[in-house]
């Protein structure tokens, strides 16, 4: 039951110069404060959302991965590991050489795999091939090769570092 | 306008209807009156119900239903930067909105609001109040702390204590024999999907009514001639001290979240004894503590008493959902005086059992 009312209509008065001036400063005023309210609740959002994102940049800043018995891996194989955050690579070839790589495909950050028969890195999204002692791109879409690591293996395991 | 804007504010308008919407926030009035004030605690509960849906997304990004729910909460709590402000917030919001609700519904109640034609009104609030503390009571268990366990346990006690089915219902409820990771993941379903589809239809309803039928006047200033009677705009005016009300609640919240931070209690183990003084939430005191003071009564121990308990609260609720279809005449003749001495003793009876529970709890 809404009842209309006949208010009369507001008629404006030319407003005098200073009290354009003070209309003026408080809207400035409720703007700012406005803003002030915005920040101070979109901060502590922020941040609490970002707090995963904060505490892998401590794990991104690894420089050194120790991988323990990984010198026992059989030649002719792989062993899949986490440098930091990301997945890599620790290829033990058919001739005895190793050789640690990133394993993330630089096309569009899929996890690619070592391919033992034809010898070669192979990422299954698009088709891109990688040479499996370099890391440079052979074929296919990805635009850059792979990282490499410095491997250096001994008695009780395998140290893989940034070069 | 420029011709451009013009132009693009008829395009939106010939398909959304714009300026019907404009015509109808400026013919929508509210009444100004001595009882004015309490029009806004309507307002009130929907901002804090706002906080509760963003805080609770923010909660429900980390969170872990199942066996590891105290673990989430505690990393959410200690280990997210801020986590503490957003679950303290969530819970404070969640007192406080339960809290403007009650308020709203006695000053419903004693302005004689629920009369012909806001019956709809009335009862589709008292869902929203039954939803609204269903709300509470399974998110209280999802921190998986001591108290929040035995706060489950005892609560489910009550609807287990209903002859022949209530063990049933308190098996379905828990997921089980006892109050544990499965409770919390069924109450967890509850808590974020299965309450917000019944609410969000039901406060929909209830806010088209609002629309509907517009402000209630209490009967004093009813009985004026129209006259006399004053009004607002709704727009701008109403709505302008609507979001200042807003802002003092987001600034009560803020305040009381940060100063007074939800604390986490021990991991909940049901082999360690239950904490001293344990007690439900406030507004779940009045009904655990007539239960208590039930079961003191010589003949009524055990499960009579309560038996008697849940009959007697049971009733009271349902007359009180009832009151529109008893006192439904427009003129304060002896069933309208019936039923503010009826809201009077239930408010007494509400205020009284509160206040006993917490004395004895001290």
């Amino acid at each position: 039951m809404s009842q209309v009312l006949n208010i009369p209509p507001i008629v404006k008065e030319p407003a005098e110069p200073g009290e354009q001036a003070s209309r003026r400063a408080f809207l400035v005023a409720a703007g700012a404060a406005g803003l002030c309210y915005t920040a101070a609740l979109a901060y502590p959002i922020y941040r609490y959302l970002a707090s995963p994102e904060e505490m892998e940049s401590s794990a991104t800043a690894v420089t050194e991965v120790t991988l323990k018995d990984a010198q026992k891996i059989p030649s002719g194989s792989v062993l899949m590991f986490k440098f930091g955050t990301a997945p890599a690579m620790l290829i033990h070839h058919e001739d005895g050489r190793w050789v640690a790589l990133t394993a993330v495909c630089t096309h569009l950050g899929c996890t690619v795999q070592y391919e033992p028969q034809a010898d070669r890195i192979h990422c299954g999204c698009h088709g891109g091939v990688y040479n499996a002692y370099t890391g440079a791109n052979v074929s296919g879409p990805p635009p850059k090769p792979l990282k490499l690591f410095k491997v250096a293996v001994n008695e009780t395991g395998v140290n893989v570092s940034r070069t | 306008m420029t011709s451009k804007t013009a132009s693009i504010y008829d395009w939106v308008d010939e398909r959304l209807g714009l300026t019907e919407l404009a015509d109808f926030a400026r013919h929508k009035t509210v009444p100004v009156h001595a009882q004015s004030f309490w029009y806004y605690w309507g307002g009130i509960s929907l901002f804090l119900f706002l906080v509760q849906c963003f805080t609770g997304v923010l909660l429900l990004v980390y969170y872990h239903p199942g066996a590891d729910a105290y673990e989430s909460v505690r990393q959410i709590t200690f280990v997210m930067h801020f986590g503490w402000l957003i679950r303290s917030a969530h819970s404070w919001s969640a007192n406080l909105m339960i809290f403007s609700i009650l308020v709203h519904m006695f000053s419903v109640y004693f302005m004689k609001a629920y009369r012909k034609p806001r019956e709809f009104g009335w009862l589709s609030g008292m869902a929203l109040l039954g939803v609204a503390s269903v709300f509470g009571f399974s998110g209280y268990l999802l921190p998986m702390d001591d108290l929040s366990y035995f706060a489950t346990k005892v609560g489910l006690q009550i609807p287990a204590a209903i002859p022949w089915i209530g063990p049933i219902i308190g098996n379905m409820l828990r997921g089980g024999l006892e109050v544990n990771e499965f409770t919390v993941q069924r109450f967890f379903a509850l808590h974020v999907v299965v309450l917000p589809a019944l609410f969000l239809p039901l406060f929909g309803f209830h806010l088209w009514l609002v629309q509907r039928h517009g402000n209630a006047m209490p009967p004093a200033e009813e009985a004026r001639p129209f006259l006399q009677r004053k009004t607002m705009p709704f727009f701008p005016n109403f709505l302008r001290k609507d979001l200042a009300m807003w802002l003092i609640s987001l600034n009560i919240l803020a305040l009381l979240s940060s100063v007074f931070p939800w604390s986490l209690g021990k991991q909940a183990d049901m082999l360690v004894p239950a904490p001293q003084g344990i007690h439900p939430e406030w507004y779940f005191m009045s009904p655990f503590e007539m239960l208590k003071l039930l079961g003191m009564v010589k003949w009524l121990q055990g499960e009579p008493g309560e038996i008697a308990g849940i009959l007697i609260f049971t009733l009271g609720i349902l007359l009180w959902v009832l009151i529109p279809f008893y006192d439904t005449s427009k003129e304060s003749g002896r069933r309208g005086r019936a039923a503010h001495y009826f809201g009077l003793i239930a408010v007494s009876a509400l205020l009284a059992t509160t206040a006993i529970g917490y004395w004895t709890i001290r």
